[in-house]
């Protein structure tokens, strides 16, 4: 059977930019859980769109909308048998996981959380599941609830089912901490929160690339996720909600497509999933989605996992031989990427010495500020690798970390 | 040539000797260790500029002549760029920091390695510079 390893110069060669040099070294890059980076084939069928392709979809009855509508459906049933859902309308297109959760929130939200409920989330969480639910709570009078973690970075759980009480009505948590790399039990969390009658949303943002996703397996009622964190284009991504509780949402933004039949004193609502799907939609982006989808299936994601388990172990190892490092978040069940602090160094120091070997790597807070607050740091510099990286890479890493430790201890 | 472009130009020479980067950083680290200490009493909540990867303080006090500027980071390469940006417009009147020019950044290389966003803190510092130059200068003609 081919591996990962001993392919990897050719699954390197189908991501163009990572041939490319920074500061005139080749580039290494360890930012994958901001955005991972994209294979030719992504790159061509959005070219191939617009150079073949480009129509409005769904309203045209000459030949090529109907071409491009074909191809932007497709797209859909591929995500939904890439997460395992029921039914194909039960994904809804957004810009990405972002407007997905606010979508949530605009829709579920303003229609069944009242003055008094609660809205339950996590510490993990990234700040896009965690202002649109303050944003709603503000109006509505509602309150938010956060469930800690523990030291190692691993949720809480007796917490979180202390925190279930008669007055929550929505949990929001994150499948894969996006900082800390921790992998929170969903399934377990979904089971809790359904017997005391509690709706789930999971913030899927950083786990589509790592894993198989069954969203009927974890049971989860909206998974939220985004193209581009799986070698997909930016600004499409898409909503998961089950049938049932769709179809009881009303609808969010208004415009075309989501409408049935529009008269100045009233109008009817198309059905699912056009009904959240307001607006022309980014069909090249779309297709771009299916043409990653299609790359990660041939690749395997179970050869994916492998790979990533591979290199977070080496990392991981690499760095715990350094007494310097400090790695923020231990959870035992953990994505491929590091969060760590070099002595006292301040990250932006750190992370600016190490962008000078050509290394890219996340510094600052990862958009989870309250996350930092409560671990009582400044941020940290975070390495989130995908399949693509290799041990090579790493060892570039510590070579940087070491100059960084010259310079500034 | 102003007493601030006397001190920028200095500055563009000190840099000049490297033609390492490595060397123009470790050179702006040590900048960063050798910067004055502020007043403790000075690192508020309102001298801190917003929206920084690093947190940095800007303390101003003018004597009806000149601007007095002291800083703190806690982050030393932003430090750095504190110390050379207060060795050029601190000890100035008003009016002079209002008219220099800021290209020495430029011209030393430090835009072209420090990325000229928010995250380093380099360009608030300086238009907080040029803010506290002209509320001074405002405030004086007001005659208060």
């Amino acid at each position: 059977m081919q591996t990962i390893a001993s392919d990897i110069d050719k699954i390197r060669s189908d991501f163009p930019i990572l041939s490319r040099k920074v500061h005139n070294k080749p580039l290494v890059y360890f930012d994958n859980a901001a955005t991972t980076q994209k294979p030719q084939v992504v790159i061509d069928a959005i070219v191939n769109y617009y150079t073949d392709l480009n129509s409005n979809v769904h309203r045209g009855v000459h030949y090529l909308s109907q071409q491009a509508t074909t191809a932007f459906e497709d797209v859909r049933t591929k995500i939904q048998k890439f997460i395992n859902a029921a039914y194909r309308h039960e994904i809804i297109y957004t810009r990405g996981c972002t407007e997905s959760i606010n979508l949530v929130a605009g829709s579920w939200g303003k229609a069944n959380i009242k003055a008094g409920d609660e809205i339950l989330i996590s510490a993990l969480e990234h700040h896009s599941n965690i202002v649109p639910w303050q944003m709603l709570c503000e109006e509505k009078g509602a309150q938010l609830k956060v469930c800690p973690i523990l030291e190692d970075g691993s949720l809480d759980m007796n917490t979180l089912s202390a925190l279930m009480t008669p007055s929550t009505k929505l949990l929001a948590i994150t499948h894969i901490s996006n900082t800390l790399g921790t992998v929170n039990p969903v399934k377990e969390i979904t089971r809790m929160a359904h017997e005391k009658g509690i709706v789930v949303l999971i913030d899927g943002a950083q786990a589509l690339s790592h894993m198989k996703v069954d969203v009927q397996d974890i049971d989860c009622d909206f998974y939220a996720f985004s193209a581009h964190k799986v070698y997909g284009p930016m600004g499409i991504g898409g909503l998961y909600g089950k049938e049932k509780i769709l179809n009881a949402m009303p609808p969010w933004q208004g415009g075309g497509e989501m409408i049935k039949n529009v008269t100045f004193e009233k109008t009817t609502y198309n059905e699912l999933p056009f009904k959240f799907e307001a607006g022309t939609p980014n069909v090249g982006d779309v297709l771009g989605f299916g043409a990653a989808l299609d790359y990660v299936n041939e690749i395997g994601l179970d050869q994916i996992a492998a790979r990533e388990h591979e290199l977070l172990e080496y990392a991981t190892e690499r760095f715990l031989s350094d007494p310097l490092i400090r790695i923020i978040g231990r959870a035992p069940e953990k994505a491929s990427l590091i969060s760590f602090m070099i002595g006292d160094i301040h990250p932006y120091d750190a992370g600016t010495i190490i962008d000078q070997f050509g290394v890219a790597v996340r510094t600052g807070t990862h958009c989870t500020q309250p996350l930092m607050d409560s671990l009582g740091i400044p941020g940290t510099i975070r390495a989130s690798f995908a399949f693509y990286n290799t041990k090579e890479e790493i060892d570039k890493l510590m070579e940087a970390i070491v100059k960084v430790e010259q310079l500034f201890l | 040539m102003s007493k601030i472009e006397e001190t920028t130009s200095a500055i563009i020479n000190e840099f000049d000797i490297f033609d390492d980067w490595m060397d123009k950083y470790n050179y702006l680290i040590e900048l960063g260790k050798s910067l004055p200490l502020i007043d403790e009493k000075h690192k508020t909540e309102s001298n801190l500029i917003q929206g920084c990867q690093s947190r940095v303080w800007l303390h101003a006090s003018y004597d009806g002549t000149l601007i007095h500027f002291t800083a703190d980071s806690d982050a030393v390469i932003t430090k750095g760029i504190a110390n050379l940006l207060i060795r050029a417009f601190s000890e100035h009147t008003p009016q002079e920091i209002l008219d220099s020019s800021t290209e020495f950044l430029n011209e030393i290389g430090l835009t072209q390695h420090l990325s000229p966003t928010r995250s380093n803190g380099m360009l608030s510092m300086i238009k907080q510079i040029k803010m506290y130059a002209l509320a001074f200068k405002t405030k004086q003609a007001m005659g208060s």
